[in-house]
């Protein structure tokens, strides 16, 4: 028997809570697998005045095309300017905008943490209650894991920083549209660069 | 068949069709100037690369097939970075080939290495750095289509030196392959009937047109459209000549200097039809007191273009042409709507009155006083023929010679509009000249812009491409001169450059040009006359022009459109 961490509050649905930001946006950009890319993205980004709150890049199944999940922190309408001139650029495929509601996110976290005799099975709790793994094991420190939703990775994050963080570091969040029980769940945006 | 890189390059340019490039050669592009001696294609050899590009450009204006430029790797490279640039803003085809060392090599700060891919990266459609000479037909292939196709722009093709010497199998691709590009030139039907229900209720409408109706080369299909309609036309910098400013419904320029009517009938109107405009700031002043009552169709085959800065009420993604075409055969599709539409008489009526009440003007004192800019343009126009082409630099006389010009045919205008390039002028005239050699090609330039590219003259005259160039020396950066009258008090900082260092006309003769000097209105119709009869060499005819002379009217920057200044009397 498991006994996991769900997130509470409906926090799940409302995904500015866990960024404590006003708006974000997921963007799913499929790239061409070429050298340079990211760097053609990233450009674009700083050249046109927006940030990336986030990215997580790698191949997908068809190793001529990577994935990129951007989170960007931005109104509606500098969205639409960022998706339009990322269409532009010639390497990228397709771009599709995931509404948080209405798609699967997960990121993962890695994190060293002040672990002496007398903290050790708490954090261990923490961690199992997390469905979490510890992958190192120091004198009195351990390296534990934790995948999942952002808010869960969030809250997880928070309730480990009692014990005193040495080191962290999360792989911002990759996502995917949830799958057919709901229509109107992905946003394609099909606009062709000229 | 095996070729060497270098061999297979200039190969797929001859399969592109290039007729010409510009460019210098240096250690990294070595190899591939060797090939160059036994290939059809034309190279002329330039003083600078930054005139390279320039040319590139100017032969892509003025024949509408893209422009070539090569240059060797590091600064040959980041010397035409300026080019890319002035391409970009303005949305001109052209083709840059930079050497580069050999792969083993990059990244390790070689001798005469510069990360160009990365440099230009935001001033290119798009650049790629060749890695394996079996490539390059496909590069090649790719690079000209990216460049020429949807909103034109420039690529760069960046040739590492093991690559040009490497061997490989010569093949030409049937198609490239690029399956994040896409252009769509078709506008979507829906939206097309939205602009015509709107064109037909507007009763203040206005053809908002810049430089893309030029790249779609849709003038003629603009003036079918405009007949059919009655819709007065403003043409944008960019755009001057897309519409003939001699039809009774051409309202000429709009922006910070255009004229009064041009910019008060977009201020008034009811409906900006805008066809391959962009809002650019230098047409909108203040955005948000741009056009306030207007509803906004907006043509552009740049979907980014579309609400980048005024929301449209109709946006149509498509290449002018065949939108311009489809609209028009919507409109003969509705004859009833048609006779319904709104009357326009008496909107056109009003912008009749004002063209009459508030035409441009200057005033030319005496024959022997000091000789106005204006002046010189007007008699320089009125001595050439119809289907010459202007190229101009930037500042005050490429605004007088956009006001003063009548442009009557597209492609007779060459200027640097989204960028400014100081300079542009002397080399945009000579690759205009090398794609139209049977026409008249003058350059207006101001004398700073002059020394900023005059060597390129030694280009011309050892190339013999006879371009004429009319120096306008008012012995100032003019341009900054009077934004500091204006807006900084008259203090003048670091504007004034001597109307007599250098002596231009010695200068020009030791470049091989022909070259006189002008010093007041009575001599100004016998030079051009001359100038006019030297077809053999490059003729430079300084004017000595007014150094107080403004160009007006203006709208300061950041201003409303409302609040135009007509002339130094505005200046309370
Ligand atoms: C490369 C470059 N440097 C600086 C400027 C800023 N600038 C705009 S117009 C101008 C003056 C141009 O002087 P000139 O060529 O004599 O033309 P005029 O305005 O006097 O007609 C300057 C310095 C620019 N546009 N481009
Ligand atoms: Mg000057």
């Amino acid at each position: 028997m498991s006994i996991s961490y769900i997130p509470g509050n409906g926090s799940s649905s409302d995904p500015s809570a866990s960024l404590g930001v006003m708006h974000h946006h997921v963007l799913s950009v499929l790239v061409e697998n070429r050298a340079g890319v990211l760097a053609r993205i990233a450009q674009l980004f700083s050249r046109r005045g927006y940030n990336i709150f986030s990215l997580a890049v790698a191949p997908t199944d068809d190793s001529r095309f990577s994935r990129i999940t951007i989170v960007v922190d931005v109104d509606s309408a500098p969205l639409e300017q960022i998706t339009k001139q990322l269409h532009k650029l010639i390497n990228v495929i397709k771009i599709s905008e995931l509404d948080p509601a209405e798609s699967v996110e997960c990121e993962l976290l890695v994190a060293t943490v002040n672990a002496d005799i007398s903290a050790r099975g708490h954090v261990m709790e923490l961690v199992a209650l997390f469905d979490g793994k510890i992958i190192d094991v120091g004198i009195d420190k351990l390296t534990v894991l934790a995948t999942g939703e952002p808010n869960k990775i969030d809250d997880f994050s928070e309730l480990l920083s009692s014990f005193g963080i040495v080191e962290l570091q999360r792989t911002g969040r990759v996502a995917l549209a949830k799958l057919e029980r709901q229509s109107n769940k992905l946003k394609n945006t099909t606009g062709r660069a000229g | 068949m095996k070729l060497t890189g270098a061999q297979a390059l200039i190969k797929s340019l001859e399969m592109q069709g290039v007729d010409v490039m510009f460019g210098l050669p240096g250690g990294a592009i070595l190899p591939v100037y060797d090939p160059i001696i036994d290939s059809p294609i034309r190279h002329v050899l330039v003083r600078h690369e930054q005139g390279a590009g320039h040319m590139a450009e100017g032969y892509a204006h003025a024949t509408g097939r893209p422009g070539v430029a090569m240059v060797t790797s590091g600064p040959a490279a980041t010397n035409i970075v300026t080019p890319l640039a002035d391409a970009y803003m303005d949305s001109v085809p052209i083709v840059v080939i930079t050497g580069q060392v050999a792969t083993g090599s990059i990244g390790t700060d070689a001798f005469q290495e510069a990360d160009i891919t990365g440099i230009t990266m935001s001033v290119t459609k798009h650049n790629w750095l060749i890695t394996d000479a079996n490539d390059i037909p496909d590069v090649v292939a790719e690079a000209f289509y990216v460049a020429t196709t949807g909103r034109p722009g420039p690529v760069l093709i960046d040739f590492p030196k093991d690559v040009a010497n490497a061997q490989m199998d010569w093949y030409w691709p049937s198609s490239v392959d690029l399956p994040g590009y896409k252009p769509n030139p078709r506008g979507h039907s829906k939206m097309i009937a939205a602009a015509v229900k709107m064109i037909f209720e507007a009763s203040r409408p206005v053809f908002y047109v810049g430089g893309g109706v030029l790249n779609a080369r849709a003038s003629d299909v603009l003036a079918e459209l405009v007949e059919l309609t009655g819709i007065p036309v403003v043409t944008t910098l960019m755009a001057r000549g897309a519409f003939p400013d001699d039809h009774p419904l051409c309202l000429g320029m709009p922006g910070m200097h255009g004229n009064y009517t041009a910019v008060t009938a977009l201020q008034q109107s009811d409906l900006l039809i805008a066809l391959g405009s962009r809002f650019d700031d230098r047409v909108t002043g203040k955005l948000d007191g741009f056009a306030p009552h207007a509803k906004v169709v907006h043509v552009d085959i740049d979907p980014a273009e579309l609400g980048k800065l005024r929301r449209p009420d109709v946006p149509i993604v498509g290449d002018c042409r065949s939108v311009i075409e489809d609209i028009v055969r919507a409109i003969k599709a509705d004859p009833d709507a048609y006779q319904h539409r709104a009357d326009i008489t008496d909107w056109v009526a009003t912008l009749k009155s004002w063209q009459e009440k508030y035409p441009l003007k200057y005033e030319q004192p005496s024959l022997s006083g000091v000789l106005k800019p204006q002046y010189v343009i007007e008699k320089l126009r009125d001595a050439a023929p119809s289907d010459t082409i202007v190229v101009s630099g930037v500042g005050q006389h490429q605004m007088w010679a956009s006001q003063y010009w009548k442009f009557n045919y597209p492609y007779t205008w060459i200027n640097s509009g989204g960028l400014g390039t100081m300079g542009f002028a002397i080399p945009a005239a000579i690759g205009a000249k090398v794609g139209k050699p049977d026409r008249t090609v003058w350059a207006i330039d101001g004398d700073g812009c002059f020394q900023m590219t005059a060597q390129e003259l030694v280009t011309a005259s050892i190339e013999q491409i006879p371009i004429k160039v009319a120096l306008l020396n008012n012995s100032y950066l003019g341009m900054v001169r009077q934004w500091q009258e204006m807006f900084y008090g008259e203090r003048y900082s670091e504007v004034y450059l001597s109307p007599d260092l250098p002596d231009y006309v010695k200068w020009s003769e030791a470049m091989g040009c022909a070259s006189f000097r002008v010093e007041n209105a009575e001599e100004v119709g016998p030079a051009i006359e001359k100038a006019n009869e030297i077809n053999d060499r490059p003729v430079v005819i300084e004017f000595r022009t007014d150094s107080s002379e403004k160009v007006f009217p203006m709208v300061p920057a950041g201003v409303s459109n409302d609040n135009i200044i007509l002339g130094p009397e505005g200046l309370m």
